[in-house]
Formats: structure tokens, sequence, C-alpha cells
């Protein structure tokens, strides 16, 4: 079962690189812990997900990378073929000159659909390399351009092209006090777009991260390189190909208990139902013993909130918004995008 | 990657932009060692096989044969081009990329953009034709002029409607060296405020300089290195006004040193978009981010540090230092105090060894300082350029849309007042054909009205309103 990646911007490839990096190192580690064979059979899994295989024995990455502008898609492709140990795929990659200017409507409306059949056909390839596809990881950011506008329309396209398939969105949520000033804007846009064709939004805050870097990790000068090594780091050990089981003698005490408190659920739901665990003997990377959470809570209510309450403001003011209208993004689809979030938190609270 | 054009125009213009290519040349050889022609190199200057007679010679790639900038420069006077063109960068230029006249346009605004533009005009729109072909992707022209003189000023801005009409699609980054108040020409004051009405009508973007804000720089920097600390020195090549390293050995003209620091600032401003960098910023994004309401595109901008001292090890301290010098008014290039005044957006340009966390860290630090106005509390736009600008480890372009330009714009249409209700010297425009007062009135309310969309801006933020209730949903 593979996973075809879309990589778009220039946060969407310094991740994407760092991902596959964390993906090829970890399925390559001596450690492992569990048997001869059972770490064949995840090697081979990790394999067949994200990479293919080339005749000289250099693994491609099943990835198609995208931006409007060359020079992080350059610097991506090289520093994979220079590793040595995995590359990307000659041709698998769409690039312009131009970038998109942080505009999510530039990104939208004009790059996506000028170039929606040369980005396509480059999925559709990497698609048919794959025996079977489980589905598409689409990693981008919210608050630029590229990565906002065109993954928006990306992901849709791939929802009426591939509608049987999963389509997974890594978004990365900008930094509070601003890397772009219109990053409000991008991302109600965005996430309204994505609400429609996404199956799943995984969520990484940059502020999240970098506190990780600086608290737990204790990084004195944090760079983007240190925080993507982290992102990718806990979406690796998400993708570990894994066993469903129960009785593993390593679990016995089972702290897990904790999780099966109906507190943390919703009434609606049954925790045995709500809650899934899936183990694997094999460990991550360099370590013994690993966990990791993935859940679809509450927590990311207050974001929101505060991204829609901005970009709100920001709209009654009218700044800023002639450089959307210029490329057709009106003040109708501001106002749907904000109906739609707005009616998401009301969602979430209401839980 | 996308290509620039330079279009320098008038004596200042050109003093300029010659300094430019100058620092441009030295920082594209310090960058690229191997002598190949890169896309960096390629968004100012095309690569050319000299013996290959017309336009034939283009070479896209390989080894650098001959560089050429990609502009065009104008002057009605014959003295700065040919000083130019007898240079040590006299191979620089391309000799069809100029327009000359003699007789100059007489510190007149009137005779710069009425007479020599009708004169010039199929000129220049040939000569930008060409210049435009010869970009692969073109995404802005840099104008760089001064307001106060006649040709600067007056053609400067005429060829500003000629960009906007032949090249829509195209960005107008305009550097405007404004007059100080002490200025020796005394009809600047006419020739700024009809140039200005121009400038909020057909730029995108103007960055205002000033001749007093670069000489109390320079001051402050020869203070430093005349002063006699045996234990710092500063490092020649860093000084923000050297042209050591260039093709010019030495500051012929008083004004080369101020020269070099707006060179430096259209370096830096373009850096991101033509180096690598973990995050990076090009032209269109400085529009996008900075520009909320299309008619307030005047951006303060400032350069840290000013030079660097000669000790390896910059400790984290110094390099919170440069983010604090980029907020004090001594380092703005025209007399603005944004600190003191109300923002609507700021962008942050980093070059060299700083990391995200020490640009939020300074973020952080500076931001309960600033004001910034209440629909973009936040509104900050910021870049990482991995490659620093020549004889640095690091430095900072801050460029600010901040109501501190008022007092400037206040004071200028005072000057211009004073002159125009005498009527004084008024004949010498009048006299142009296509010149009526009316001219001048227009002008002048072109700038009140600007002036009164900064005035609604500072007023609507000392009367907290309270925000609109966002939209409930069932």
């Amino acid at each position: 079962m593979s996973i075809v990646t879309v990589q778009l911007g220039q946060c969407g490839n310094q991740i994407g690189f760092e991902v596959f990096d964390t993906l090829f190192s970890d399925s390559h580690s001596s450690q492992g812990l569990c048997s001869k064979r059972e770490n064949e059979a995840y090697r081979a899994s990790c394999k067949e997900r994200f990479f293919s295989e080339e005749e000289n024995g250099v693994p491609i990455a099943r990835a198609v990378l995208v931006d409007m502008e060359p020079k992080v898609i350059n610097q991506t492709l090289s520093k994979a073929a220079r590793s040595g140990r995995w590359k990307y795929g000659q041709h698998a990659y769409f690039c312009q000159k131009q970038g998109s200017g942080n505009n999510w409507a530039y990104g939208y409306s004009v790059h996506g659909p000028k170039h929606k059949e040369s980005i396509l056909d480059l999925i559709q390839k990497e698609v048919e390399k794959c025996d079977s596809l489980s589905g598409f990881f689409i990693i981008m950011s919210m608050a630029g351009g590229t990565g906002s506008g065109i993954g928006a329309f990306v992901t849709q396209n791939l929802q009426d092209q591939y509608s049987n398939s999963l389509k997974m969105n890594q978004i990365i949520w900008p930094y509070r006090t601003g890397e772009v000033i219109v990053q409000n804007y991008n991302s109600i846009l965005t996430l309204s777009h994505l609400y429609r064709s996404s199956d799943a939004l995984l969520v990484h805050e940059n502020d999240a991260v970098h506190k990780i870097c600086a608290k737990l990790m204790k990084i004195r000068q944090i760079s983007f390189s240190d925080m993507n090594q982290v992102l990718a780091h806990q979406l690796g050990s998400v993708f570990q190909p894994t066993y469903s089981a129960e009785g593993s003698p390593h679990y016995r005490r089972n702290p897990l208990d904790g999780f099966k408190d109906p507190a943390l659920y919703t009434s609606w739901l049954k925790p045995v139902d709500a809650f899934n665990v899936w183990k694997t003997q094999r460990a991550f990377s360099k370590y013994e013993k690993s966990a990791t959470l993935v859940s679809n809570s509450q927590f990311l209510v207050k974001p929101l909130d505060m991204i829609v309450g901005k970009a709100w403001n920001m709209f009654a003011s009218k700044a800023y918004i002639h450089q959307y209208t210029k490329f057709g993004i009106e003040e109708e689809d501001f106002l749907d995008s904000f109906t739609l979030l707005e009616q998401v938190v009301a969602s979430y609270c209401n839980l | 990657m996308t290509q620039s054009v330079v279009v320098q125009v008038g004596q200042c213009g050109n003093q300029i932009g010659c300094c430019f290519w100058d620092l441009a040349l030295r920082e594209h050889a310090a960058v690229n060692q191997k002598g190949i022609y890169d896309e960096a190199i390629s968004s100012f200057f095309r690569n050319v096989d000299t013996r290959v007679a017309g336009d034939g010679g283009s070479i896209s790639r390989g080894k650098i044969c001959s560089l050429k900038a990609r502009a065009v420069l104008i002057d009605m006077e014959e003295g700065v081009v040919n000083e130019i063109l007898q240079g040590p960068l006299r191979d620089v230029f391309d000799s069809k990329q100029l327009i000359t006249d003699i007789s100059g346009s007489g510190n007149n605004w009137a005779v710069g953009h009425k007479v020599f533009g009708r004169l010039y005009q199929e000129q220049i729109l040939e000569k930008l034709r060409k210049s435009a072909e010869h970009c692969d992707c073109l995404q802005c022209f840099f104008v760089i002029h001064s307001m106060g003189g006649g040709t600067g000023s007056g053609l400067g801005t005429f060829l500003l409607k000629v960009l906007e009409d032949e090249f829509p699609e195209v960005y107008r980054f305009v550097t405007s060296v404004y007059p100080s108040s002490e200025d020796d020409v005394i009809t600047s004051p006419y020739n700024s405020i009809l140039a200005m009405k121009e400038l909020n009508e057909h730029a995108d973007c103007v960055l205002p300089i000033d001749n007093q804000s670069l000489f109390d720089i320079i001051s402050k920097i020869d203070l430093v290195v005349n002063s006699r600390k045996l234990d710092t020195t500063v490092k020649p090549k860093s000084l923000v006004t050297s042209s050591v390293g260039a093709l010019k050995k030495q500051h012929k003209k008083p004004f080369d040193a101020m020269n070099n620091i707006v060179a430096n600032l259209l370096l830096n401003l373009t850096s991101s978009a033509r180096f690598e960098g973990s995050l990076n910023m090009d032209l269109n994004e400085i529009s996008m981010n900075l520009v909320p309401f299309p008619q307030l595109h005047y951006l303060v901008s400032s350069l840290t540090p000013l030079y660097t001292l000669a000790d390896v090890n910059i400790p984290p301290r110094r390099l919170d230092q440069m983010f604090s010098d980029a907020f004090s008014k001594d380092y703005q290039l025209i007399r603005a105090d944004p600190k003191h005044n109300l923002y609507l957006a700021c962008a942050l340009m980093v070059r060299g060894n700083v990391q995200i966390s020490d640009l939020r860290r300074n973020i952080e630090r500076l931001k309960p300082s600033l004001k910034f106005v209440s629909w973009n509390q936040e509104g900050w736009k910021t870049s990482l350029c991995s490659v620093p600008p020549v004889g640095h480890s690091h430095s900072l372009l801050a460029l600010a849309n901040n109501t501190c330009v008022k007092p400037t714009f206040m004071e200028l249409k005072g000057r211009f007042m004073r002159l125009y209700k005498k009527k004084a010297h008024l004949h010498h425009y009048l006299q142009v054909e296509g010149m009526e007062e009316s001219c001048f009135t227009e002008a002048v309310s072109s700038l009140s009205a600007l002036i009164q969309e900064y005035n609604q801006l500072e007023a609507t933020e000392s009367v907290p309103v309270p925000d609109l209730p966002r939209l409930s949903v069932a």
C-alpha cells in the first residue's frame, strides 16, 4: 500500500525532504529490538510505502515537488541526490519562475488552473508506479501563497480525480506573531477550501514545534532545519507500519488505561471505539521505546478561533483586500470561508 | 528566477545607479567564486559574448563572458553619463541603453516631464522594450531618481506612466531622494510636489530617502572610524558606505559614500530573491505584505549594522543590538521616527548567519514598545537569506509602512505653499506647453489627500473602535 507525497512551496519542500530522510534512516537503522525477519518485513513495508526501487538500487521517493520559483526545489533535489542514499525522481518536479507572492488568490486562481494539467500529470505518473495506492500525503503551509493556494487547488482536484483514495494534508500553522502579514487571510481561505476536499488535516504549529526545540531539546539557536527535523521525526513515527494487536507482553502493565477514561471523549462515542492502539515490535529510529499520539480533539479550537478572529478584524478594515480581488477572490469568497470556519469552531465547542 | 531592470534618471539617479552596479558586481563576485553565470547573477546582469555584433551575443548559461547591467540610463545632460562611460564601469553598460541630451532640465519639473517626456517618449519605450526582451521573466523595474531637480523628478516620473501602460504586470519600485530643508535648489518644493502626484498614482512602492539622513549616518560612522579605540577596528569592506573591493577605488565624489548606502539598500532588498535562504522573500511579496491600501505605499527603510567590528565572535547581544538599531530614528534613511508613530506593517529582511529563533526573540522583545494599527497587531513580514552582504556576517533591512512619513510630507507641503502663495518662480513652469496652474493645485490636493489618509488612521487608533461582531452561525 503506497502513499504518494506532494510537497508544495518552500515549507512543503523543506519539510518533505526531512520526512523522507527520516523515513529512510529509520527503515535502515540497524537497531530493531526485534527479530531479523520482523526487521526485514518492516523495512520492506516502509520502502514500499514511500519509495520505489531503481535499477542501481537507490530508492526513489514517491513524491512530486511543486513550487512557483526554482531556488528551493533545486536545493531539495540536490540535497537528496548528494546524500547518495535515496533521491527524488529526476523529473518529478514542477517549477516556475515568479513565485506566488504570498498571495492565496494568485496561487489558487492563477497558478492553479494554469498549471493544473502539468501538476496532475506528474502525480498520475507517481500513482501509476504504485502497485496499490492507499492515498496522498500533501505537505503545505497555510501562511504563504503557493503551499496554501496551490495546495488547496491540488487537493480539490485530487478529490475529483481520485475520489476513492484518502487525502491527508500536513498543514503548517504559522507563528502567531507573523511570518507573513496576510497569513490569517491565507490560512482561512486554505482551511475552508481544504475542509471540503481533504479527508484529514494533520496540523503542526510553528509555535509548538519551536517550543519543543527550545524547552525539550534545548537547542540554543533554532533554525528551520531543526524544526523540520522534529516535525519529520513525529511524522515518521506516525507512518510506521504497525500491527494492531492485543496482549503483547511488553504492555502488560498497561499505562494506556488512562486513555480509556470516558471523560475524555464525547458522549456519542464509546472509549473503545474512539481510542485505537497500534503496536509494533520494531523500534523506531534510535529509540528503544516510543509512543505517538494523534488526536482529533478540541485542542485546535483556540488557535483556529484566534486566526479567524484576527482575519475578521483585518477584513473589517478592508486592508489588503485589493491584492486578492485583483486575482478573482472577492469579498463573498472571504465571507464564505468565515462562515464555514465559524461553523467548525461552533461544532467543536458544542461537543 | 526573475529579472529586474534598473532605470536611473537624472544626475542623482545615475550617480546612485553607478554605485549600485559597482557594489552588485562586488557582491556577486564574492558569492560566485567559479565564474559561472547563474540565476542569481542573471537577475541583474546579462551574459554577453562581446565578439558577436548586434544583439545575438546573449549567453544564457556557462562561464561568465562579459556582464552587462540590465539598466537604462537617462539624463538630459551628458556630464554624468559620460563620466560613467569613461570610468571603470564603462564595460558594464550597454551603450545602446542610454538616452541623453545636452541642455538639461534647468531644475524644472515641467521641462523634464512635458518637454523631454514628449520628445523622448518613443526612444524611452524602445529602450525599455529592448531591456524587457532580454529578460526571461521580468518582475520589477527599479527607478532611481531625485525629487528636487528637473530631469529625475520630471522625466523620471513621466516614465512611470509609460511603464504602467506598457508593462502593467511588472512592479514599479521607486527609490526617491527627497530634498532636505536646506536644499540649494529653490524650486525643489515645486518639483517634489509635482512629482509626488505621479508617485501616488503610478508607483507600486516608494522608498523615500533624504540626503540629510544619509549625511548624518556618515557622520556617525566617521566618528567611530576616527576614534582611537585600540581594541576595536572596523573592517573596511563592511562599511555600508565603502567601495572597498569594488571597481571604483576611492570616493572620488563627495556623494559616493551616501550613494553607497542607497546602493546597499537595493542590494539587501533583493537579496532574498536572488540568493537562497530558509525563508525566502520575493519582490512581489514586498508590496503584497506592506501595502494594505494602494495609496499608502511609502516605505521607510533602515539598514543595520553600519559597519562590522573586527572581532570574530559576535555575541548574541550584538545581534540583538542590530535589531534594536533598526528601529532607532538615527538609522532611518529618511528623517522619520517610526518607533513613536503608528505602524501599518513592518518587514524584517535578515541576511547571514541568523536563525528563526533569533528573529522571533527580537520580535517578541521589540513588539511591546511599538504601536501597530489595530487590525494588524502582529503585522510582521520576515525573511532569512543565508548569504550575508560583503564584509558582514549578518545584516538587517527593516521596511516600515508607518505614519512617520506624514511630518516629512507636511513639511514639504509647507515649503511648497510658502513659494506658491507668492507665485514665486511660477512663470518658469507655466511657460512650458501643457502646464497650467491646475497642475499645481491638483498636485497639492493629491498630497493633502494622502496626508489625510494617514491622519485618519491615527485618529481611529486613538479612539478604540469596538471590533466588528463575528458571524454567528446556527
